[in-house]
């Protein structure tokens, strides 16, 4: 998570073009865009984030580390199970997602204090939809 | 302490001011009282006898039993009925819940379930994964984790509906626990982590063993600094350990176990290790008992469950305490049933 802040400040300019457009996308119709965009989103953040297509975003809020990657799925920090050596208790080859999110949160301004946010249990009928286009439209206040 | 209203088995006590269950480690807790608090090994099996000859071994020892729930991810009884069985009788249990076997649906139904029966206390937990126990072929279901978990057992309490918003008509009043670990990584997080559970809805802690005071010292620095000694009672994890060959193994194969090599040491050089690692775990408990915030031990003396009244006497926590268990006190008082 070195790129941590260049992904984060990235990551804030292409929610500011998307929520300009908002007018053009809801011309189009978000029903409509569904499938197009997510098709997009999923191989562009699969590359950047390992992305999981969870549908409800949070990498603002997790260093810019996907949490979805975690074999236990913890979207609210690491288990107690860390190894020594900063890996996975579940998949030993792999280094903790929550240490990269803390070490990511650390390079984003204000990227602490939006660890600290209690995230609520997932909705699982998101899986797999866009949550760019979802987090638009939470933007802009309208019910996704 | 001897409460004026000690429970007769199966009739809750009455919740005090200020309380948010009728139990009586919370209780305990709340009076300022060094609490002891144990786990139970759950049998593999259906005979309830076998769970109430491995609560027996505590008696007089201990404020509130652990259930765990498919430790290790093991299978053995569930931890909602070994906690019926336990309630039956008038222990205190705490009722683990892992996220890793059940959904919301089948969670927020056992806490109710479980409040029915006489629960009072849960520690919510994410759970180990399935790959560490006996079925690793078993579909891991973490649908909710820890946080979110205990979200939800707050909701349920305090604000009397599911996660649907369907609402609850009589909410299960329950003291609200979470499990912390000071000794692995990220350390300098750990703190802001209890804090973030704290916020989630945690009332008490229970850490992971701890055969790192220095550690557990850091970690209550900053936890102190994080404002949170008032928000939630902290019990801190001990146990003993068999020998240094054990401490060996466990240290490399449970994840997020840390033991100092001078603790290795200290029982690798010892003429009874076994000895050594209750009289280690009696040295560590007064150490413990001294640092600033911290409420009780909990002890973890996996497979070595007859071991700890021998070191709760010893350590002298008590303070002469006697912690009720069924037959503690002479039948005269049977007449507060009628009430």
């Amino acid at each position: 998570m070195r790129h941590a802040a260049g992904l984060n400040t990235l990551y804030r300019a292409l929610e500011a073009v998307l929520v300009a457009l908002h007018p053009l996308l809801r011309w189009i119709g978000y029903q409509r865009l569904e499938r197009p965009v997510a098709a997009l989103e999923r191989p562009l953040k699969g590359l950047l984030f390992d992305c999981r297509m969870c549908g409800q975003c949070i990498l603002s809020s997790t260093g810019m580390s996907c949490p979805m990657n975690c074999p236990k799925n913890l979207r609210n920090g690491p288990c107690g199970g860390v190894r020594a050596n900063g890996h996975c208790e579940v998949r030993p080859e792999m280094k903790c997602v929550w240490l990269q999110a803390v070490a990511g949160a650390a390079r984003i301004p204000g990227g602490m204090q939006a660890l600290q946010q209690v995230q609520v249990a997932v909705d699982r009928r998101l899986q797999g939809r866009s949550s760019w286009l979802r987090a638009v439209r939470q933007r802009v206040g309208e019910t996704p | 302490m001897i409460f004026e209203d000690e429970p007769v088995p199966g009739y809750p006590l009455p919740i005090r001011p200020g309380h948010t269950s009728p139990g009586r480690f919370e209780r305990v807790l709340r009076a300022g009282q060094f609490a002891v608090t144990t786990e139970l090994d759950p049998p593999d099996s259906a005979d309830p006898e076998d769970v109430y000859r491995r609560a027996r071994v505590f008696d007089g020892y201990v404020d509130a039993i652990n259930a765990t729930d498919g430790s290790g991810a093991n299978c053995h009884m569930s931890s909602l009925a070994v906690c019926a069985l336990l309630t039956r009788v008038g222990y205190a249990p705490v009722m683990q819940i892992s996220c890793r076997d059940k959904n919301r649906i089948a969670i927020q139904g056992d806490i109710l379930g479980s409040a029915a029966m006489g629960v009072c206390n849960v520690l919510c937990l994410t759970g180990d994964g399935v790959q560490a126990g006996d079925h690793p072929q078993a579909l891991p279901v973490f649908d909710l984790d820890a946080m979110s978990l205990l979200e939800t057992a707050r909701t349920l309490r305090d604000e009397h509906h599911f996660l649907s918003g369907r609402k609850i008509t009589y909410a299960p009043r329950v003291l609200l626990g979470a499990a912390e670990n000071p000794f692995t990584h990220p350390i300098e997080w750990r703190a802001q982590r209890l804090a973030k559970k704290v916020a989630a809805g945690a009332q008490f802690v229970q850490t992971q063993w701890c055969y790192d005071v220095p550690l557990l010292r850091l970690f209550m620095r900053h936890v102190e600094e994080l404002g949170l000694l008032d928000k939630v009672f902290i019990l801190v994890g001990v146990g003993p350990l068999r020998s240094a060959k054990s401490a060996e193994w466990i240290r490399t194969h449970v994840p997020g176990v840390h033991i100092p090599d001078a603790v290795v040491s200290r029982l690798a050089g010892a003429t009874d290790p076994g000895a050594e690692g209750r009289r280690l775990c009696i040295d560590l408990i007064q150490e413990i008992r001294t640092i600033k915030g911290v409420h009780g031990v909990h002890v973890m003396a996996f497979r070595q469950e007859h071991t700890v009244a021998e070191i709760i006497d010893r350590s002298g926590v008590l303070n002469g305490r006697k912690p009720w268990y069924p037959g503690r006190d002479p039948p005269a008082n049977t007449d507060r049933m009628a009430s």
